[in-house]
């Protein structure tokens, strides 16, 4: 099956009734001091650690097979945020990229397209033009990538030359250090003041929570990029290790369950990094699906930001319908 | 008699240079020839065997781009450790295969040169293969062999070590990488084979040992398109033409199943290790 991505789908639920920087209700005040905010997102329930790592474990343990799987990959497939991130990124290679997100298995024509091309933002004109009539939206990632330690007028800066150069989507990172150091309202102003620099670009807001040490601390910085208004929440931004890890992603889906619950507000979720086999995709549907719901199985609400990922599940996906194991010949070279 | 306790071995695959149980967790009765009890082998799936193809992949770069000479000393030390070993394969040989002592000893002194012989081979190769050639211009034409990738070896079903040695030391000799199968009734000394090229420099996933039925395991790897080359010294007869047609299909390298298996003491001159390489011919203009 193919997922065609709604444009409307996200824009609906990503604009926001109050004046920007407002936290939709009932957290419309839980930003109004630094104190606040602080006792607000303390307040928040701890996450238990084993019984995270155990609950994640176990739902890792589901054996999908035949049409069930068949159904995860070309799914898994539409939900890839192709992604690369090189200092030695070239237009060519780009445009190579694009070439594949368009048509991922040029063998076989029934083989999805993947759901966007994510580049750094002075590349993505080149991506916008290779993607010109397809469904395939272009990513950047901007603020400083990916450490994020510039001043906000620099990150803004590289926000507005991304859209402008005909990014869909811009992939921020927040600030983990004055988030570690306790200063949240800072991390949540400065979100603000991305979302509105992004006009009418989606916001994923990246918490890098491999820095961000604890799931507590996870569960803070999830809620805190939602209500700052971000359309996704991304784990990492695949530069550190450990990136994004299967517990990670159940404290943040669980995060995003939450906040729809609470303020009828769907955010989408992203893990990136580290994702590289079929299995590990699978193993990341079914925690989807029993944690946030069917809901979030689209690639309006759910991506996998990968590279290599792709060409396994193309893999796989050959195997399926040949019924031979396929090999590494059979896929492009990235 | 003795109080202790017996240290019971548990029999595993060779894979990647790890000693995993089987994925699926079988495994089988092996028996000697006479049909007594000797050990529980792990009876590989298709998965151990895309698992093994996997690592042998992995592992071409590294074993194909060394050195003739270094994979020589490789495969030398590989007889040394063997020749250490020596007195285990004999007991595993003896009973396997039901010979006596002395017979299986000799078996094990035959599979043992056989390896040191194929070790003198790897720098020799592009010597007796490859060919400097006579060209109507100013360039030089070259020919080299070159290895052809990742080979599945199916071992033979009866000679359980020369028989193994003789078709796995041609392929790694030629600088392949191997994902091997080994006898079904008789999988012991391929196992302690794997001992073996765990402690003697064989990099990890240059060779992958799986015991196991190759009736099972053939079909999955004949048609896997990431193996190159297939010897069916060890394919069941009614099975090693339909194996060959599905090698077809990623045109693969065959080696054909002989009508019975053949005396493994005789020479084997380079039959077994010809298939395995590529010609690649090359011209280069004639310096000034």
């Amino acid at each position: 099956m193919t997922h065609v991505l709604d444009p409307n789908a996200l824009d609906g639920a990503g604009s926001q009734d109050t004046a920007p920087g407002t936290p939709p209700e009932p957290f419309a005040d839980v930003t109004r001091s630094g104190d606040a905010f602080r006792a607000f997102l303390h307040g928040l329930p701890g996450v238990d650690q084993v019984g995270a790592e155990i609950r994640a474990k176990v739902l890792g343990t589901r054996s999908i097979k035949t049409t069930a799987k068949a159904w995860a990959i070309d799914t898994a497939i539409s939900m890839v945020d192709l992604t690369t991130l090189e200092g030695a990124d070239t237009p060519g290679k780009v445009r190579s990229l694009a070439a594949k997100a368009r048509r991922p298995d040029p063998e076989d024509l029934t083989c999805p397209s993947v759901a966007a091309v994510c580049v750094y933002g002075d590349l993505a004109d080149v991506a916008k033009r290779a993607l010109e009539g397809t469904d395939v939206r272009v990513a950047a990632v901007a603020t400083a990538f990916p450490s994020g330690r510039a001043s906000r007028a620099v990150k803004l800066a590289d926000v507005r030359d991304a859209v402008a150069n005909g990014a869909d989507e811009i992939d921020m990172v927040i600030d983990r250090g004055a988030f570690l150091a306790g200063r949240y309202l800072d991390v949540f102003d400065e979100i603000v003041a991305v979302k509105e620099a992004c006009g009418p670009a989606h916001l994923k807001v990246i918490l890098e929570t491999g820095e961000l040490v604890t799931y507590d601390n996870v569960r803070r910085a999830s809620w805190l990029a939602m209500l700052a208004g971000g359309d996704f929440i991304k784990t990492s931004t695949g530069k550190i290790s450990p990136a994004s890890t299967l517990p990670v992603c159940l404290v943040m889906l669980e995060a995003v369950r939450d906040f729809r619950a609470a303020t009828g507000r769907q955010v989408g979720l992203k893990p990136a990094g580290g994702i590289r086999t079929t299995k590990d995709a699978i193993k990341h549907l079914v925690l989807v699906n029993e944690t946030a719901g069917a809901d979030w199985l689209s690639p309006d609400w759910f991506r996998l930001g990968a590279s290599s990922l792709l060409n396994d599940l193309l893999l796989q996906r050959q195997k399926l319908r040949t019924g031979h194991y396929s090999g590494p010949d059979h896929v492009s070279v990235d | 008699m003795s109080d202790r306790l017996a240290v019971r071995k548990t029999y595993k695959l060779y894979l990647g240079g790890a000693f995993p149980r089987s994925e699926s967790g079988r495994t089988y009765e092996v028996t000697d020839a006479r049909g007594h009890f000797l050990a529980n082998a792990a009876r590989a799936s298709r998965k151990d065997a895309r698992d093994a193809v996997v690592a042998a992949r992995g592992a071409f770069a590294m074993w194909s781009g060394a050195t003739a000479y270094n994979r020589g000393q490789v495969l030398y030390r590989v007889a040394e450790v063997m020749e250490g070993r020596a007195a285990q394969f004999a007991e595993e040989v003896a009973a396997g295969e039901g010979l006596s002592a002395g017979k299986a000893r000799a078996s094990v002194d035959a599979a043992i040169d056989r390896w040191v012989w194929y070790a003198g081979w790897t720098d020799k190769l592009a010597g007796v293969l490859g060919s400097s050639n006579p060209v109507a211009g100013p360039y030089f034409g070259f020919s080299v062999p070159e290895p052809t990738g990742v080979v599945a070896v199916l071992a033979p079903q009866r000679s359980s070590l020369l028989g193994l040695v003789s078709v796995v030391a041609p392929v790694l000799a030629a600088g392949n990488t191997a994902v091997v199968v080994s006898s079904l009734e008789r999988p012991l000394p391929a196992i302690t084979l794997g001992e073996v090229l765990a402690t003697s420099d064989v990099p990890g996933g240059v060779a992958n040992l799986l015991t196991g039925d190759a009736a099972e395991l053939a079909p999955w790897l004949a048609e896997h398109a990431d193996v190159d080359g297939i010897d069916l010294a060890g394919a069941p007869t009614p099975l090693a033409m339909e194996l060959e047609r599905s090698a077809a299909g990623t045109i693969k390298r065959v080696l054909r199943t002989p009508a019975e298996e053949p005396d493994w003491t005789a020479d084997p001159g380079l039959s077994r290790m010809r298939p395995f390489l590529e010609t690649k011919s090359v011209w280069h203009p004639i310096g000034v």
